[in-house]
């Protein structure tokens, strides 16, 4: 499917209201969309909503032989995801730039910036380790796909527990969450992405991008940072040329957007912890919004039983008898072969003379008999082979054994 | 074998559901039984790709993406299933030489999976404003040691379940039109679970129709 492309009017438009520091959502120049950030009940899940673009994260863990250069780290394995329900342009199986470009960014954000420890996540020096795997789902393309992912990755990180294991001599138990409680992840800092747009070769920059926005700029410039205000990685992307003093403006607004960021996942996650202490109703089901007309619920309902069997029966004797089950096949006898055991072989083969002309008539009476005998096939090597010539008891010793 | 025991096992978990949450697809839908929760998005009727069209329908194609890994055959499975019951539904001969793709992102597994893809299904039907002749609900049943029917189970419970059965039931004569089962199970136990799910759907369908009057209840 095609992307709409964006017609010369709707361009100019946005253009002209960006040199204005007008925005199409009534937002300000440096001002984020409303972030949602969710978790689901199993630990590790976690959805994202950055004004109307969506993210779906999920973290899972697995006991893998460690990397030979690394033989005492967990290995951590990132996998972004553009779901062909976040836009008619993403195809399923399809490598696109934007794919790689954003799976790479995600990698260097959170693998490069080492924020996670993988030294802990070690179990046995060079024979086991964990491998984390993040698996990103993008379900809604309304712009700033990195940020969200980001978001996500490191908010479903640091939502995540692993399995406890413990270790003696030479055996690894590892315990299961009702055995022993989850072990949460060892995460040094946070590190979160943030999207500036550039237009007009630099002159003029946006924050949080939505789609439209993204489709008329000039160039991207993504800084990952956390709350201490380290950057963690840099990409300028678009051949846009920057000055030195812009890209330090641009550092001091990501500073401020990271550390409101950062207070938003802590309370999110705080907030979820408190529900599952204090036993209550977790997960996506009770994050889902109540109030809107386009939602419902229902209660757990019981199914109404009366009447089912009179139902069942009315069905079993309308429709046409079962065909009767026969423990071993039947075949009617005439103008049909069998292939397998417990049949004489026809295909001549070369007995000893003698019995050849014996054979043959056998072979005639046994053609005669045939015609409205039923033969029974067994499968079985222990079920008596079935004579077919009474009267001719020497064919019992022909038969070939198989 | 032969008598089943329809007990207190049967209840449908809390379910609940949310249209148009997505902005591109031409129709979104959630669907949650109990925790498992499958997110539908429709797109259609749009462009179709020349080796793929049909020169009197509609080309349906149907993806399932799990939440961990990449998608295997089990998917293509579950695809084949959707795309059946929605293809008997569908009035695709309405559009000719386009294509209609919906997409199942499996958010929460924990058991009926395959009936909560079918009723995600049909609610992003319905908020795409596709034409559709009937409406269609999934059900699915399992089958435990001692011979209970128990409908729409857990994780946990399937499990444990000697077999298990998914129809995809329509909504104007009650007619099954997918099956999907797995195990064994005698013919008698298969006709009581077929007609148990028929009852099961009708709090389904009401369901449709009591999330469509609110939907519209300010409009209409």
């Amino acid at each position: 499917m095609k992307e709409t492309p964006l017609s010369a009017c709707e361009r100019t438009f946005l253009l002209k209201a960006v040199e204005e520091k007008k925005r199409l959502d009534g937002r300000q120049t440096y001002d984020y969309r409303n972030i949602r950030i969710t978790f689901g009940t199993d630990y590790g899940c976690c959805t994202v909503s950055l004004g109307k673009t969506r993210v779906l994260a999920q973290v899972s863990c697995e006991l893998v032989p460690p990397k030979d250069s690394r033989p005492t780290e967990g290995i951590v394995f990132f996998n972004l995801e553009l779901s062909p329900m976040a836009s008619p342009a993403f195809q399923p199986n399809r490598q696109s730039e934007l794919l790689v470009t954003l799976n790479r960014q995600l990698e260097r954000c959170l693998r490069n910036s080492k924020c996670i420890d993988t030294e802990s996540l070690c179990v046995v020096s060079g024979e086991k380790v964990w491998q984390i795997r993040v698996d990103v789902h993008v379900l809604n393309h309304d712009g700033n796909l990195m940020d969200a992912a980001s978001i996500a990755a490191i908010s479903a990180l640091s939502h995540f527990r692993r399995p406890d294991v413990a270790i003696q001599g030479r055996d690894i138990t590892i315990f299961s969450p009702e055995e022993r409680d989850p072990v949460a992840l060892s995460i040094y800092h946070m590190p979160i992405c943030v999207s500036f747009a550039f237009f007009q070769q630099g002159t003029y920059l946006l924050v949080d991008p939505c789609e439209k926005e993204e489709q008329v700029t000039d160039g991207l410039l993504v800084i990952a940072m956390n709350k201490h205000r380290e950057i963690c990685s840099i990409q300028s992307s678009g051949g846009i040329m920057l000055l030195k003093d812009q890209v330090l403006r641009c550092s001091k607004i990501a500073s401020v957007k990271v550390s409101e960021i950062t207070d938003l996942i802590n309370k999110a996650l705080e907030n979820d912890k408190r529900v599952r202490k204090e036993g209550g109703r977790f997960g996506f089901a009770e994050s889902m919004p109540k109030e809107r007309i386009t939602a419902l619920k229902r209660d757990e309902a019981p199914v109404e039983m009366t009447g089912v069997q009179e139902m069942a029966e009315e069905f079993l004797s309308k429709g046409e008898a079962a065909p009767e089950v026969v423990s071993s096949p039947v075949i009617v006898a005439t103008g049909t072969g069998q292939l397998g055991e417990g049949v004489q072989s026809t295909w001549g083969l070369e007995e000893e003379d003698e019995c050849q002309g014996e054979m043959d008539k056998e072979e005639k009476k046994k053609k005669k008999a045939e015609k409205d005998e039923v033969m029974v096939i067994s499968d079985s090597e222990e079920e008596e082979v079935v004579v077919l010539n009474p009267e001719a008891p020497k064919s019992k010793g022909k038969r070939p054994k198989h | 074998m032969d008598q089943i025991e329809t007990g207190s096992g049967s209840v449908l978990r809390e379910y609940g559901s949310e249209q148009n949450l997505l902005s591109k697809p031409d129709g979104s839908a959630t669907f949650l039984q109990g925790d498992t929760s499958v997110l539908a998005g429709v797109y259609g009727p749009a462009e179709v790709k020349v080796n793929k069209e049909i020169y009197d329908r509609a080309t349906l194609e149907v993806v399932v993406q799990p939440k961990v890994g990449m998608s295997s055959v089990r998917e293509r499975a579950r695809e084949q299933c959707v795309r059946e019951t929605c293809e008997a539904v569908l009035l695709s001969t309405l559009h000719p030489r386009s294509s209609l793709t919906l997409i199942l992102q499996v958010v929460h597994d924990d058991g009926s999976l395959l009936s909560c893809c079918l009723n995600a299904a049909c609610m992003a039907l319905m908020d795409a404003g596709l034409p559709m002749g009937r409406l269609f609900c999934g059900v699915t049943c399992a089958i435990d040691s001692d011979s209970q029917i128990i409908t729409d189970p857990t994780a946990q419970q399937e499990r444990e379940s000697r077999a298990l059965m998914t129809f995809a039931i329509d909504s104007k004569e009650r007619n099954v039109l997918m099956s999907s089962t797995k195990g064994s199970f005698s013919v008698k136990e298969l006709q009581q679970c077929i007609a148990l799910s028929q009852k099961a759907s009708e709090k389904i369908f009401q369901f449709y129709r009591d999330s469509v009057k609110r939907r519209y209840s300010k409009i209409l």
